[in-house]
């Protein structure tokens, strides 16, 4: 039995992660046409590569589909829950970094903390009959960092991109998005809560739970454990 | 139907047809509530705790993660005082953190809308559940968030600071922090300072985006101006805020105990007088108040609606299980959801589960 690692099927995430086994002896290729999402793995046995979109890594670690997987550790954190107890982390990658962080606009002067932001969105409800709209596509991590942190009378609406824009076209008055080096925002007249940072994601190389793993995969991972740490 | 799900379906309709001996109409609620009255009411952390689905001609519909919402509804629509109802059926709770936990459990419901007598009320709610309960090893707890609700609104401060006091009580971390701020244990932030340092703020106001107006911001600085100059909470409140929060004794002692602090708070003198009354009316049904605990923060955390009486039953510890009953009085919900007029009253609930697994284990 192989062990199945997946791998981000394209892009600067998919190129990155090759260039990162070949620093530590491991390679990793499409085989055949550009097109094809079939991979070959030279340099180390008993590994298959799956290519697959990196928001899917997640769900097919928890299922036991794949069984190594490289993904953002937003994504990880986003799609399941108590995700230290399903996957673990193998390595940090070092790339692929970005924040998840929450932004209002550069007018609300009054605004520059979470508390700011709880006392906004109560007025807010007060004058405007609605609760507080964010946009976001990162649903579980950024209500469980507002309620953690005690901030009420919001609501998050579901923003799969262009978030920054949401706010301009008045359908959120907020947004939580990830950003690596926040031009974007600025662009957009936004400006990051100070203490707004949800999570700082990278490129991660996670695990799946070991029941049911042979003894061949066990010994395989060792053998990458191995290569990974030289 | 599997044998242990007969026994559990006939278990609560034992539990049912004693509320209704107690005078209960019976009745029932939809299994798909509208989502947008659960949500102005619980917030986004609903969504953590219910299941949501969709209708493409209702829109958003969430699994009723309880009776009290739409039993209330019911009755501020078409029900008269004095009203009791029980109802028995499945609700649906999202168990994010824990995969032991079950995701659909059978309630039995027992609620009272009557305003006549609130301490008997009360009493005649957990003397209702206890009574279900009584040959099984479990422990009550009980509380008074009423009691917290009149300490916070007596502080000698300002109305604002009270309001954010008030909508926080059920966020302990939140409140703490407030109550820090406010009693200027630690310092204003730096970013606001810095603002409140400015002659005028809004003259270099960057463009508007959004709905929050101008005017919305030039508001918030001038109550940020106010907050600013207003005095802090004095250390005595302060500290009788955090002995109130810390009473944990039997029914008993925990009365002197809130007895002594509202010599120092008299805010919470009617609340504390009408502990005394619920413990008189618990003590008439047979409740041995002497053992019965008592504990100012109960309920703080789990149970937004409830606004005074909080009561719960546990099993064993070892169990590692949910409350086995629970309950509380809800007044203010009845005022949300009657839209503007309320009605007293106060209600539990029991899992029928819960309690053959309590009973298994003896």
């Amino acid at each position: 039995m192989t062990l199945k690692l997946g791998v981000p099927s394209k892009g600067r995430l998919m190129d990155k992660t090759f260039d990162w086994f070949a620093a530590r002896g491991v390679t990793l290729r499409k085989s055949g046409s550009d097109r094809e999402y079939a991979g070959a793995v030279d340099g180390i046995d008993g590994i298959e590569l799956v290519l697959l979109s990196a928001g899917e890594i997640p769900r097919e670690l928890d299922a036991g589909r794949i069984h190594l997987g490289v993904t953002g550790s937003d994504l990880v954190r986003e799609k399941l829950s108590s995700w230290d107890q399903r996957v673990v982390e193998i390595a940090k990658m070092g790339f692929g970094g970005a924040d998840l962080i929450i932004a209002v606009p550069n007018a609300w002067i009054d605004v520059d903390t979470l508390d700011d932001l709880d006392a906004v969105a109560a007025a807010f409800r007060a004058n405007h009959g609605f609760r507080l709209r964010i946009a976001t596509k990162y649903h579980r991590l950024v209500r469980d960092f507002l309620r953690e942190n005690g901030v009420a009378d919001y609501q998050l609406i579901d923003s799969q991109g262009a978030t920054e824009g949401t706010i301009r076209n008045e359908t959120a008055e907020a947004v939580a998005d990830i950003t690596s080096t926040g031009e974007t925002l600025r662009a957009n007249g936004l400006k990051i809560l100070s203490d707004g940072m949800i999570h700082s994601s990278q490129a991660t190389l996670f695990r799946g739970r070991r029941r049911g793993w042979t003894q061949e995969q066990r010994n395989t991972l060792k053998a990458l454990d191995e290569k990974l740490s030289d | 139907m599997s044998t242990d799900s007969q026994a559990l379906w006939t278990r609560a309709r034992v539990f049912q047809d004693k509320f209704a001996a107690l005078g209960a109409v019976v009745t029932d609620a939809d299994v798909l509530q509208p989502a947008g009255t659960l949500l102005d009411l619980y917030g986004e952390d609903i969504r953590a705790r219910a299941f949501t689905t969709h209708d493409a001609l209702r829109g958003e519909l969430m699994m009723r993660p309880d009776f009290t919402v739409p039993i209330v509804q019911q009755h501020m629509a078409i029900g008269a005082e004095p009203a009791r109802y029980t109802y028995v059926g499945k609700v649906f709770r999202q168990q994010e953190q824990d995969e032991s936990r079950r995701t659909e459990y059978v309630q039995v419901g027992y609620e009272v809308f009557d305003g006549s007598n609130p301490a008997a009320a009360d009493a005649e709610v957990f003397a209702a559940m206890a009574e279900l309960l009584n040959d099984l090893p479990v422990t009550a707890s009980t509380g008074d968030i009423g009691i917290l609700r009149a300490a916070v609104q007596g502080l000698a401060t300002t109305d604002r600071r009270r309001a954010a006091l008030m909508r926080h009580l059920w966020r302990p971390r939140r409140f703490k922090a407030l109550l820090d701020r406010f009693g200027g244990r630690t310092p204003m932030p730096a970013s606001r300072a810095a603002l409140l340092e400015q002659a005028d703020p809004m003259a270099d106001l960057p463009p508007l985006l959004g709905l929050r107006t101008e005017s919305e911001i030039a508001l918030r600085i001038d109550a940020l101006r106010d907050d600013a100059s207003s005095d802090p909470i004095s250390n005595v409140e302060r500290d009788l805020m955090d002995a109130l929060l810390k009473v944990r004794e039997t029914a008993p002692n925990a009365l002197t105990a809130l007895r002594d602090i509202s010599v120092d708070l008299p805010s919470i003198g009617v609340a504390v007088d009408r502990l005394a009354a619920r413990l008189d009316a618990l003590s008439a049904r047979g409740i041995d108040v002497d053992a019965l605990p008592f504990e100012a923060s109960y309920g703080r955390t789990s149970m937004e609606y409830y606004d005074g009486f909080v009561f719960g039953f546990a099993a064993d510890a070892e169990l590692n299980l949910p409350p086995v009953a629970t309950g509380g009085r809800y007044d203010a919900l009845t005022t949300v959801l009657g839209g503007g007029t309320g009605v007293p009253a106060v209600g539990g609930v029991i899992r029928p589960d819960l309690v053959a697994i309590a009973e298994g284990a003896q």
